[in-house]
């Protein structure tokens, strides 16, 4: 059995970069999401696998100098929280123009502008419809626990080389403060220079052989109908995300009446109301959307019909809930229950707000 | 099993590493764990508190409402924590400093004078694991075998020297809580 590690959903991020053969990160602090980087500069990955770890002078350098590292073909990485990911936002559209793979983690707090240090998924728009500027998408992963926080990162890299994509971790200061026990996965070194070269030699800025031209790693076309060109080649391979890499979980839904739909640290805070519910003989269930975008279309759509009524919970004022009901449209009502500014609801609270729903 | 636990205190009372090796001892005996601190301006100064769950099965909802025990290291926590134990419930307090002690009937009450026995043996730092024995004694969730090892796994190497220190004030514990 291997190992199992009491850690911070932060450390776990941190550990995860290590262990799965992370070239680089560069962050600038900001809680509720310091720990990433305290942990990278306490483990000193240089002295072992190479790593680099560097605290940049901010936010908008930390963003562009991934950009320069994931143009070389490398795994590189930043986290942030919600006000930081605001400014590397402009980066994320270059780097999704340039198709280039990197992992952006985001602990969100409670907005708008400097906001509070308490959790929040208030970026839920941000991360999912755009953020940057132009039609880009970046996949997004909401992770519920610290074990997700930790096998999310080998996963975000996977998907983002697979796809030359940004990918986005969405948690929350909940999952990243919160302690739980972690299994470590093996050790996967950092890739040589030679697999870099095999992986990336057809995009990547790796030096020109005198085998090929120069590659270029820009998102300016002035032709329109080469931007289109590249426009539609980026929806295509959104449509091919959207298609191969859905990812959900669900909770007692084989006999469900009614549905919470909730992710991250909300869709846990959600089974609990389910059991609440139960006590009282509702049946409840829960989808828990794992991939914001791309969003579990077909399993939300397949679960309407069996539903007398949904709720989506969230910790905003209703983000998500925007996607429930074009999903549901109009087949049956949908209600939604969230907290604001760092607020956390308990699950009786949750409960209380959902039996007022179905006495409507 | 499940045991949801509140340990509320002041910053630098221990509350957060208490409630740490507490959990590190549950994941000694193959339990599920959280850990859920507070984490907001009370780490800059202040009080602090932290949620702890160990349980036999996958735990849900880190946050709680409600809680099996709390353990109450001052007044404020002591004013905000008492009407949340769950009826039949445990509140361990150290009546250093409370001016106003718990007053309900349905829970069981428990005085562990942590901050004087820590005084007796001549190290301030011993304070937590005073309360903490106190806790084990009343709810022997955790083995003092499985807490030396949660001990052991959360300590830097170069503190291990500091483990029978720790051991002797969990006894001394264990030996001084009061339940009333």
């Amino acid at each position: 059995m291997a190992e199992k590690i009491l850690m911070k959903g932060n450390e776990a991020i941190a550990y995860a970069a290590i262990n799965c053969g992370c070239d680089g990160y560069f962050g600038y602090p900001i809680t509720p999401q310091s720990e990433v980087m305290e942990t990278l500069m306490q483990e000193k990955p240089w002295e072992t696998t190479g790593m680099v770890v560097l605290q940049a002078e901010s936010e908008t350098s930390s963003i562009n100098m991934v950009y320069g590292g994931a143009s070389c073909g490398k795994k590189v990485m930043t986290s942030s929280s919600s006000p930081g990911i605001s400014l590397m936002c402009e980066g994320l559209s270059y780097l999704a123009g340039c198709e280039l793979p990197c992992l952006v983690v985001n602990v969100m707090r409670g907005g708008p502008g400097l906001g509070t240090i308490q959790p929040s998924q208030s970026d839920y728009f941000q991360a999912t419809k755009g953020g940057g500027h132009g039609d880009y998408r970046t996949i997004v992963l909401a992770p519920a626990s610290v074990q997700d926080m930790y096998d999310f990162v080998d996963l975000s890299f996977e998907l983002a080389f697979k796809y030359r994509n940004p990918v986005m971790i969405l948690g929350d200061g909940i999952v990243g403060q919160m302690m739980e026990k972690v299994e470590l996965s093996p050790a996967k070194p950092r890739r040589t220079d030679e697999e870099v070269r095999t992986l990336c030699d057809s995009w990547a800025t790796l030096g020109k052989p005198a085998s090929r031209p120069g590659n270029i790693v820009t998102s300016l076309a002035l032709d329109a109908d080469i931007m289109e060109r590249h426009n539609i080649h980026l929806q295509n391979k959104y449509a091919t995300i959207e298609s191969e890499e859905v990812r959900y979980e669900t909770y007692k839904t084989e006999d469900a009446e009614y549905l919470i739909v909730a992710f991250g640290c909300m869709s846990r805070i959600s089974e609990n109301v389910v059991e609440l519910a139960r006590e009282d003989g509702i049946k409840l269930g829960v989808l828990r959307p794992i991939t914001l975008y791309p969003y579990p279309e077909k399993a939300l759509d397949a679960l309407v019909p069996r539903m007398k009524s949904i709720m989506s919970v969230e910790l905003n004022s209703g983000q998500m809930v925007e996607d429930v009901r074009r999903i549901a449209a109009g087949r049956v009502p949908v209600h939604f229950y969230g907290r604001q500014g760092g607020v956390i609801p308990s699950p009786e609270e949750i409960y209380e707000a959902f039996v007022k729903t179905i006495k409507k | 099993m499940k045991e949801e636990i509140i340990i509320a205190g002041f910053g630098g009372q221990g509350v957060l590493s208490m409630g740490k090796i507490l959990a590190y001892g549950g994941i000694m005996q193959d339990q599920e764990v959280t850990w859920m601190p507070s984490y907001g301006p009370e780490m800059r100064g202040g009080t602090c508190n932290v949620s702890v769950i160990l349980s036999d099965n996958k735990i849900s909802s880190p946050i709680l409402s409600r809680f099996d025990t709390a353990i109450i290291l001052n007044q404020q926590s002591l004013d905000k924590f008492e009407s949340r134990v769950k009826p039949g419930g445990v509140l361990i307090y150290d009546p250093n400093g409370i001016t106003r002690h718990p007053e309900r009937k349905d829970i069981k009450v428990c005085r562990i004078a942590a901050a004087d026995e820590a005084a007796k043996l001549g190290n301030a730092k011993a304070y937590n694991m005073i309360v903490l024995g106190a806790y084990l004694k009343v709810k022997p969730i955790v083995t003092m075998a499985n807490v030396l090892e949660g001990l052991r796994k959360s300590l830097p190497e170069r503190h291990h020297g500091l483990i029978p220190m720790n051991e002797q004030a969990i006894s001394i514990g264990m030996k001084a809580v009061e339940i009333l």
